[in-house]
């Protein structure tokens, strides 16, 4: 579980975030959705400790992550996977060697359990054997999305970090990563927080979900509660999605 | 204000550079994986410049010498010091600047702005020393072997032009490149090719790690690399001189 109590975070004197307090549960996926430019990806990146905060904690479970020392730090972040917009795989090494690159620099596995371990996550994701060898620039977006959900599981994450997983997908690309990364959260009971501004995600996979406006927390609640809600901000987001108009006019 | 930002900026980079690496093994790997990227794969081109400048030098020097009252062993001699003192060294470092250097800012730069490096931050991998600690060792240790090439490439290329074009023969020459030999030279260039390694892969490093925006500011940064370098370089080779040959 992970706890946000009244994060802000600024850039030169530009208030980006105001005062957030937000709790994102385990075994769950927690989508963060707003507009470009609301402030998702400072949220998400704060979180990760990317962004000092001006104000505010960040607790994973009872660790304060604003308290905390380098040491600290690095060690919580070995319990952190993340999946970035671009995927974020190292161009010079190839499918598999993405994948085991966390093990060889934080394990003790041997060469074969470590094998085996790469294999396990990228069958997970639905690699297929011939792909291993290619490097990330030989495989198709969807591809490298894929093995980038290999490489964040490979240590075994207690949380899971995705931003705008979809992002330059296909629908039906994108509809397999959003299930692929909800099966994941229940089978590794990880907290998963995911950072989308796709409607069809949260139609999909939005067990809790938080929209946010002009860096300010906007509404809380799930898939369903969307159709119901009466926030005006939300709305003007959601109608801007035609489907999802459709849906709640029950058409 | 700018300049003393990026000089506070770079020993910061510099401190987390060389922190305890999180899996010495690893490291070791990726040292090896640059010695050969940044190394060996400049050997061509240090080898084809230095026979040519060789070559371009005794020319000169021979044309330079024309005056039967010089003793022709001062074209050998010429051709030796300048490759000693200067060429393998600091024109070689200029030239690595905008070969290795350049190539260093941009695979860093792109890894920054395709978030490659927050990748490895969230990992938990000190990306600064992971990425630029085994590049800075690897140019370091290639750099003077690179600097023994393009002296005894360069004498060559001497010793194949000026005798070909016939403005020396080679018993001359030989003679001139033993002549007034002071070995401390060598010692001298090995320790400027050790700070100019230094320079090159670090200041490359720097520009690359803090880019911002994409693929047009990677390129912006890697002129800017191999600007400030080629000055560095000639500001540090001054000193140098000043130092350790006056």
């Amino acid at each position: 579980m992970i706890t946000v109590k009244n994060l802000s975070k600024s850039f030169d004197g530009n208030t980006v975030l105001k005062d957030i307090s937000i709790t994102f549960e385990q075994g769950k996926t927690n989508l963060i959705i707003g507009r470009s430019g609301s402030g998702k990806t400072v949220l998400l990146k704060s979180i990760l400790g990317l962004y000092e905060v001006d104000e505010g904690e960040i607790w994973f479970n009872d660790r304060n992550l604003v308290n905390m020392g380098e040491k600290e730090r690095k060690a919580l972040r070995r319990e952190l996977g993340m999946v970035f917009q671009g995927g974020a795989l190292f161009d010079s090494i190839n499918v598999e060697g993405n994948v085991r690159f966390p093990l060889d620099m934080f394990t003790h596995m041997s060469s074969a359990e470590k094998q085996k371990r790469v294999e396990f996550c990228l069958d997970h994701v639905n690699i297929e054997k011939q792909a291993f060898k290619l490097s990330p620039s030989e495989i198709s977006g969807g591809m490298q999305k894929r093995v980038a959900i290999a490489r964040a599981i490979a240590l075994n994450p207690k949380y899971l970090f995705c931003d705008e997983p979809n992002s330059g997908l296909d629908p039906e690309t994108a509809t397999v990563i959003d299930q692929l990364i909800q099966s994941l959260t229940k089978e590794f009971q990880m907290t998963t927080l995911i950072n989308t501004h796709d409607m069809n995600s949260v139609i999909e996979i939005g067990e809790s979900v938080l929209f946010i406006s002009k860096g300010e927390k906007e509404w809380v609640g799930t898939k369903h509660d969307i159709l119901n809600s009466n926030n005006q901000k939300l709305e003007d987001f959601i109608f801007a999605n035609k489907l999802y108009a459709q849906m709640k006019r029950g058409q | 204000m700018g300049f003393f930002f990026h000089i506070g900026r770079y020993f910061v980079m510099l401190k987390k550079v060389f922190a305890r690496p999180e899996r010495l093994k690893m490291y070791i790997r990726q040292l090896f994986l640059e010695i050969d990227n940044l190394g060996v794969n400049s050997v061509w081109i240090v080898l084809i410049i230095s026979i040519f400048i060789g070559g371009i030098m005794t020319i000169q020097f021979a044309h330079a010498m024309e005056n039967p009252l010089y003793p022709s062993e001062l074209v050998g001699l010429g051709t030796r010091d300048t490759l000693l003192l200067e060429f393998s060294s600091t024109m070689l470092a200029l030239i690595m600047a905008g070969k290795v250097g350049s190539n260093i800012t941009s695979e860093i730069g792109t890894m920054r702005v395709t978030e490659q490096i927050d990748s490895l931050e969230i990992m938990g991998v000190n990306s600064a020393s992971y990425l630029i600690l085994p590049k800075i060792i690897a140019v370091v240790f290639i750099f003077p072997f690179l600097y023994i090439i393009s002296v005894f490439f360069g004498l060559l290329g001497g010793l194949v032009t000026g005798p070909l074009v016939g403005v020396i023969t080679i018993p001359e020459y030989i003679d001139g490149i033993q002549w007034l030999f002071y070995p401390y030279f060598i010692t001298f260039s090995i320790i400027k090719c050790l700070v100019f390694g230094f320079l090159i892969a670090s200041v490359s490093a720097y520009f690359g790690y803090y880019v911002q925006g994409g693929a047009l500011e990677v390129g912006k940064a890697s002129t800017k690399a191999v600007v400030n370098t080629n000055i560095l370089i000639l500001f540090f080779d001054l000193i140098l001189t000043r130092l350790l040959l006056t």
